[in-house]
């Protein structure tokens, strides 16, 4: 608990005095949402609500691709290796996967905020649909960090980032799109129990299966 | 030649699948007709499919606990050979949806998830593409196929029986069940899906003695080599 306390106050030093890669962040989110106000305004018509939301989990996903990918890319191979002798593997795993879980969280809020105020506002039911935001960026981190991980000892990263994520993340991306659907929707709350459940369930496999595997990733 | 008993039974089942099949009787149904004895061939395809998955995904885990080599080659066969079977059930499918629906590619969730499911293992052919190190390839890779294969599981099975599909057995609809099945049908399916299991593991085991022999010479090349050096 100790190491785990101490290697999550690590990511968040390690964050605070790298903040311009914190700003790239949300400054890449509030870009590509305004790209796409831009973008869907000359075109004449109203975005349809179908669109409002499949348009956001997009940049939502797009953001965590590049918001994780450096979780393991931004520390050097040395000092990787001290950290190796210092702690263990399910200690580093979890303080990441909980870093970057919050992160997400931040993100995924703010950049909901800036999405609504900006496109419109066409949701019915707002717990319901933070709800699902909450859950995505649970399951988001809990895959991406992993799969972050895996890239990491690859060549050319960043592609193989988005390339193995993509499958992976894709049954995640369809359950949250429709609980988030019928969230914007207000269609009754019994209505996405079912879908809540399973995404409960992909996150807890996600998750613990990221605990069990990345003590080999790490001994590589 | 030699063959093991399970090699015989192999054969023998898909001989009787190829011949019963297109001859036994089924029962005729609308819009179906004869195309229903296509479900010899196509859903067979698919449970030899998910069976080299899960087995390669069984030697990615056995590789990670013993770190044997042997184990790799074994788990990258079987999701070759998975592969293969899942392009072969993508064609019957395309052939069958031509004539029952009218569209070889409909927009319908269990083929979208079994496309994304191929994507999965296509990247995980990338992925060992982009290591030098063969170590490192064969440990990395396992990890990803272990969890790959945890999330094509919910892919496949649970997210297209959540909504409506053209497919039997979603949207509330029994797989198996009462109407698409007599007893018949029953008699050629169960032998397709056996003989067609069995296939993809001939099929894998042929590719990875290739592969042991390759590493075997490989590595005697080796010892020759260094054996002229001193």
């Amino acid at each position: 608990m100790n190491e785990f306390k101490a290697l999550f106050v690590k990511e968040i030093q390690l964050e605070w005095r790298q903040r311009y890669a914190l700003n790239g962040m949300v400054l890449y989110l509030v870009s590509t949402v305004f790209v796409c106000y831009l973008s869907f305004r000359l075109r004449a018509g109203e975005l349809q609500p179908v669109t409002w939301n499949t348009l956001f989990w997009i940049i939502l996903l797009f953001t965590a691709v590049s918001a994780i990918a450096k979780s393991f890319t931004q520390e050097r191979a040395g000092r990787l290796l001290y950290y190796y002798t210092l702690a263990s593997a399910e200690g580093i795993i979890l303080a990441k996967l909980v870093y970057n879980a919050l992160l997400m969280l931040g993100l995924a809020l703010a950049g909901l905020g800036f999405y609504a105020f900006v496109m419109g506002n066409p949701v019915g039911d707002w717990p319901m649909y933070l709800l699902s935001v909450a859950l995505g960026a649970l399951g988001f981190a809990g895959t991406l960090t992993m799969v972050a991980g895996i890239a990491a000892k690859a060549e050319n990263a960043p592609t193989l980032m988005a390339v193995l994520s993509f499958p992976v993340i894709l049954p995640m991306l369809l359950m949250l799109l429709k609980v988030s659907k019928n969230a914007m929707d207000g269609l009754d709350r019994s209505k996405s129990g079912d879908e809540i459940l399973t995404l409960l369930a992909l996150n807890a496999i996600v998750w613990v299966l990221s605990v069990i595997l990345f003590p080999y990733l790490w001994r590589s | 030649m030699k063959l093991t008993w399970w090699k015989i039974l192999c054969i023998l089942l898909l001989l009787f699948v190829s011949i019963g099949g297109v001859l036994l009787p089924v029962p005729r149904l609308n819009i179906l007709n004869e195309t229903i004895r296509n479900v010899y061939f196509h859903v067979p395809v698919w449970f030899g499919m998910m069976a080299m998955m899960a087995l390669s995904g069984w030697y990615a885990v056995k590789y990670l606990r013993t770190n044997d080599a042997d184990n790799d080659l074994q788990s990258v066969e079987f999701a070759n050979t998975g592969l293969l079977l899942g392009l072969l059930g993508y064609v019957t499918g395309a052939i069958w949806g031509n004539y029952a629906w009218g569209d070889p590619l409909p927009k319908d969730p269990k083929i979208l998830s079994a496309a994304a499911g191929m994507l999965v293992y296509l990247a995980y052919w990338l992925l060992r593409g982009s290591f030098r190190d063969e170590q490192q390839r064969a440990r990395v890779s396992a990890i990803y196929n272990v969890f790959a294969f945890a999330t094509f599981v919910p892919l496949v099975f649970v997210l297209p029986r959540m909504t409506d599909s053209l497919h039997p057995g979603n949207g509330g609809n029994p797989a198996f069940g009462r109407y698409d099945m007599n007893s018949e049908m029953r008699m050629v399916f169960y032998p397709a899906c056996v003989g067609m299991i069995l296939l993809g593991y001939w099929i894998s085991t042929l590719r990875i003695r290739l592969r042991r022999v390759d590493a075997a010479l490989f590595e005697r090349e080796d010892q020759l080599a260094e054996r002229s050096r001193s």
